[in-house]
């Protein structure tokens, strides 16, 4: 593996910058059967072709994104920050860095 | 003795450079290559071959060939006649017994061939199995190329760079030369790397781009990856496009008596008279199928070298050929009968573009029938192909000499892949014996897998594949190009040997108190310093102060906060008060704990959040994957290396505090599980009473600068208390008299909360939380196995990872065990089945073989009502 990933905040880096998270799953909106729960946990597609996967920029910014790939060829379609919608909820409205420590 | 001065030569007869070979100094001049000035001594035998231990001697002079490998001050395997002179090196034979001119292991080439045939690897020296160990001995002995000084200190540091280029161009002959600057006209910023063994032209230092010379291109990786090994820098380039001009290599023909010393390649005689002014020897026969062999012939005429004879393979097809020699020199070539003396035979069987690193990349490979080489397709985006590595110029220059050429009855053996000493009879037998693929011959027999990879004995072998199967070349096929393209040195590719070390901000304190270091994940923290015992009983009986900066510390902040981290842990948050502590575990869906620490609320929207010290990167990723998927309105800042911490714990911890902080520190006004923002001995410090160790404590997180103060004064103001550092290995024997749980050392990937016994922090009736299903699922189908604490009935510590015995069957094992004097017993922790999961329980514990017995304990060994650590 030696493919460039474009970082939605970071741009083009190196694949070892990054680390895999594996496809994207779907959680199961109610309580799963235990089948259900174990095909959540355990089983994954495995496509040979394009997939929606997570990546983290683990020796960068430190951003979660998702990433659609061909596994065949390493191929990276598009990157996305993940947009979360927090029912309707405005972003942070300040930095929560204390001037003191942990306060 | 060289020929009289010439302008093109690339020697400074006025400056002498001494080097010494097999210990005997050796005389050159500037500009020599170590094989040139061998050979200007009078060495024409440079190796023995790697099977049969033929004598060998420079065959390409260009560094394609396996005939010149030497050990070269200590590196194996270097190629001499491409490595210039330095003074003082120390060169020496490689893979001979004795001598290079008297090779005692040359007997293989007189009794080898039963010994020795095709695929023996696979079929000799197997049984009696018993004997392999002798084998083995004996192959290491002769096998092999140059041998590694075991026993060497790294002798060069090695590193790797990252480098960017718009356009990488690998190869500086005349078509890279004009592709980089082309592309730099474009303004491109282009590097140009040359493997710098193209000695005939100085490469140009050009403005408009970057050279980088000697430097190879080891192998095209996706996304332009392009590994450039410039010495002991590796060079990972990233290109957005790749010019290959890598050129093509000269091919050999295939004759009895094509490996003897004096067979050499056109590029070895121009090589040696214009660079060096050599004269290779003198009466030659050439035998060429292109124009190269005869530039050669004119090159050794302006030597003074008279050409005996020359075969143009284009005009005439010679059905018979063979070198004859004595000595493993060559002496006389027979062709169709017709026997001419010589001391120096030139072959050229064409040239073949050197496509390895296009196919490695992705490109096709095809047969061009009608020139008989195979040339690159189909490229790959983004990567391209010029000059002769493109096929050009070898148009109608060669003629497709025969497969390869009869020898007289008596004639001696056809080399088709000199490194690994591959017959054609070889490659015969293999298609006999059903290797009918071009991959399997090619496993079985080895050829092509040896030094030169293919550069000599690829095209070679494949045309003889085809004619014994009666195919055409084009649906043969080649072998699969894999990188590297050339040997590499492995402490290259390894790189700079470093291990990354985090230390805490009170690293050096430790240090002068004597602490044994340890690793813990990346850390480096005290094992202890030096009394464990002593260090265990301050804590119990007076005061000891333990630096616990390696915690992960994370401030989770945000009007989400208490949603956010109650999905996360399956504890609940929202009652908890601010100012106060909670325990907590992180578990997956899967519902695996995951790690544990302590949570503070510090106000309504704050929590302060501690996690295992090897945990935190990767706790800090997982909450914020979490909230990737959620989007709660809260930040999580990682403060790990901003603040220090220390714990101050044992009875005299509160009497010790109270001297240093106007904080009412009162069992009233800071109880177990209180947090507190306070300043210590001045320091701004944020204390949380719990009690990981067992005694009354207090862990005080600050600013990291003030560390080694508050470390001082603690210590100081604590003296008359008696007061004592302690390490990790006098902590892991208090909490384990307490049973308290180290996540990873007493639980693994597969424990669960329930069964770690656990189970009253996980609130079921919260409606989600990560592992909730899970842990559900688990509580119905009940415990497979519980962390239950034990204390040895005789006193021996059993190994952790010991097995726990019931009936003779493995049934458990052994986290956690140490002796505790507090205890005055050996005590542990372990995982059992549920029915002895009982207080009283009986259980056995293999030790050394034997099965000793212990009793099970569900409660702390040592003040299980935990009347201290409340004091
Ligand atoms: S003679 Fe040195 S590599 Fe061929
Ligand atoms: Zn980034």
């Amino acid at each position: 593996m030696s493919f460039l990933l474009s970082c939605p905040n970071c741009g083009p880096r190196d694949v070892n910058e990054f680390a895999y998270a594996g496809e994207v799953t779907s959680r199961p909106a109610e309580r799963p059967s235990v089948r259900e729960l174990a095909t959540y946990v355990h089983f994954r597609r495995n496509v040979a072709g394009v997939q929606q996967e997570w990546w983290f920029h683990r020796f960068g910014c430190e951003t979660w994104f998702r990433a659609e790939r061909d596994t065949r060829t390493n191929a990276v379609l598009a990157t996305e920050a993940a947009h979360a919608e927090p029912d309707g909820q405005a972003a942070p409205a300040e930095a929560a860095v204390p001037d003191v420590p942990a306060v | 003795m060289r020929l009289p001065p010439s302008p093109e030569e690339r020697i400074d007869r006025s400056r002498t450079v001494t080097f010494f070979f097999e210990g005997e100094p050796i005389e050159a001049y500037a500009g020599d290559t170590i094989g040139s000035a061998l050979f200007a001594a009078g060495r024409r035998v440079f190796s023995r071959s790697f099977k049969y231990h033929r004598p060998r001697g420079l065959l390409c002079c260009s560094g394609h060939c396996p005939n010149c490998l030497m050990q070269v001050d200590g590196a194996p395997s270097v190629r001499v006649c491409t490595a210039p002179v330095r003074e003082g090196t120390r060169v020496r034979s490689q893979n001979v017994l004795g001598s290079l001119d008297r090779d005692l292991l040359a007997v293989v080439d007189k009794v080898g061939g039963p010994f020795t045939p095709v695929g023996f690897y696979y079929r000799t020296m197997i049984r009696p199995r018993r004997a392999w160990p002798y084998y083995e001995r004996f192959l290491r002995r002769v096998a092999g190329l140059g041998t590694i000084d075991k026993h060497a200190r790294r002798s060069s540091r090695f590193d790797t760079e990252h480098r960017r280029a718009e356009v990488l161009v690998i190869g500086g002959g005349p078509s890279g030369l004009d592709a980089a600057r082309a592309a730099a006209r474009d303004g491109r910023r282009v590097v140009l790397v040359d493997e710098g063994l193209a000695l005939d032209a100085q490469l140009p230092r050009e403005d408009g781009f970057e050279t980088i010379a000697p430097a190879r291109a080891i192998g095209i990786y996706e996304g332009g990856l392009v590994p450039v090994d410039a010495g002991d820098v590796l060079l990972r380039f990233r290109a957005e496009r790749v010019v290959v001009a890598s050129g093509a290599i000269e091919q050999p023909l295939l004759f009895p008596g094509n490996d003897l010393v004096g067979v050499l390649l056109p590029s070895a005689v121009r090589r040696l008279t214009r660079l060096w002014s050599l004269r290779p020897g003198e009466r030659a026969v050439v035998i060429t199928a292109d124009d190269r062999g005869l530039a050669a012939a004119e090159d050794l005429r302006r030597a003074g070298t008279s050409v005996a004879r020359v075969v143009d393979l284009r005009t005439t097809q010679p059905a018979q050929m063979a070198a004859r020699g004595s000595h493993g020199r060559v002496r006389s070539v027979s062709v169709d009968g017709d026997s001419v003396d010589c001391d120096v035979l030139v072959m050229s069987g064409g040239s073949q573009p050197a496509y390895s690193l296009l196919a490695q990349a992705g490109a096709r490979v095809e047969y061009d029938g009608t020139r008989g080489i195979f040339v690159p397709r189909d490229l790959p985006p983004h990567v391209e192909a010029v000059g002769s590595a493109a096929g050009e110029g070898a148009r109608g220059a060669a003629a497709v000499p025969a497969a390869s050429y009869r020898g007289t009855e008596s004639g001696g053996r056809c080399f088709v892949c000199i490194c690994e000493d591959v017959t054609d009879k070889d490659v015969k037998r293999a298609i006999a014996e059903g290797f009918d693929s071009i991959e399997l011959a090619k496993r079985y027999t080895t050829v092509t897998m040896g030094p030169c990879q293919g550069r000599l004995c690829h095209l070679p072998s494949i045309r003889l594949y085809a004619r014994e199967t009666r195919a055409e070349e084009a649906t043969i096929g080649t072998t699969t190009a894999r990188p590297p393209w050339a040997p590499v040195r492995l402490g290259l590719l390894a790189g700079r040997g470093h291990e990354p070390a985090k230390r805490t901000s009170l690293h050096h304190r430790h240090k002068e108190l004597g602490a044994q270091m340890m690793w813990t994940g990346e850390w480096r923290r005290p094992h202890s310093y030096g009394d464990v015992a002593a260090e265990v009983r301050a804590v119990h009986e007076g005061v000891g102060v333990i630096d616990v900066s390696t915690l992960g510390k994370l401030l989770v902040s945000g009007p989400d906060a208490v949603s956010f981290l109650e999905r996360l842990y399956p504890n609940r948050f929202g009652d908890l008060k601010p100012g106060r502590i909670r325990y907590a575990v992180l578990g997956t869906d899967a519902g695996r704990i995951m790690d544990d620490g302590t949570i503070g609320r510090l106000s309504e929207r704050d929590f302060y959040v501690t996690t295992t010290s090897t945990g935190a990167e990767t706790v800090l990723a997982w909450f914020e994957w979490w909230n990737a998927v959620w989007g709660y309105d809260v930040s999580v800042d990682n403060v790990t290396g901003a603040l220090a911490a220390l714990n101050v714990a044992g009875p005299r911890s509160r009497a010790l505090l109270a001297r240093l902080t106007e904080l009412d520190v009162s069992p009233d006004g800071f109880g177990y599980l209180d947090a507190r923002e306070a300043r210590v001995a001045g320091v701004p410090c944020l204390l949380l009473r719990i009690g990981f160790v067992g005694e009354l404590g207090y862990e005080l997180h600050f600013p990291s600068p003030y560390a080694e103060y508050l470390w001082d004064t603690l210590l100081e103001r604590g003296a008359d208390a008696g007061i004592r550092p302690f390490g990790l290995e006098p902590q892991r024997i208090l909490r384990l008299e307490k049973a308290h749980v180290i996540v990873g050392q007493d639980t693994d990937s597969e424990s669960n909360a329930l069964d770690a016994n656990m189970s009253w922090l996980v609130k079921f009736d919260k409606d989600d939380f990560v592992g909730k299903w899970a842990l559900e699922h688990v509580r119905e189908r009940g415990p497979r196995e519980r962390l239950v604490g034990f204390e040895m009935a005789n006193g021996t510590v059993p190994p952790e990872g010991g097995q726990i015995v019931v009936d003779g069957l493995p049934a458990g094992r052994v986290t956690s065990a140490r002796w505790s004097d507090a205890v005055g017993k050996a005590i542990g922790l372990a995982w059992v089945p549920p029915a002895l999961a009982d207080e009283d329980s009986r259980i056995e514990i293999r030790v050394d073989g034997r099965l000793e017995p212990a009793l099970v304990r569900l409660r702390p060994f040592f003040d299980p009502d935990d009347e201290r650590l409340r004091a």
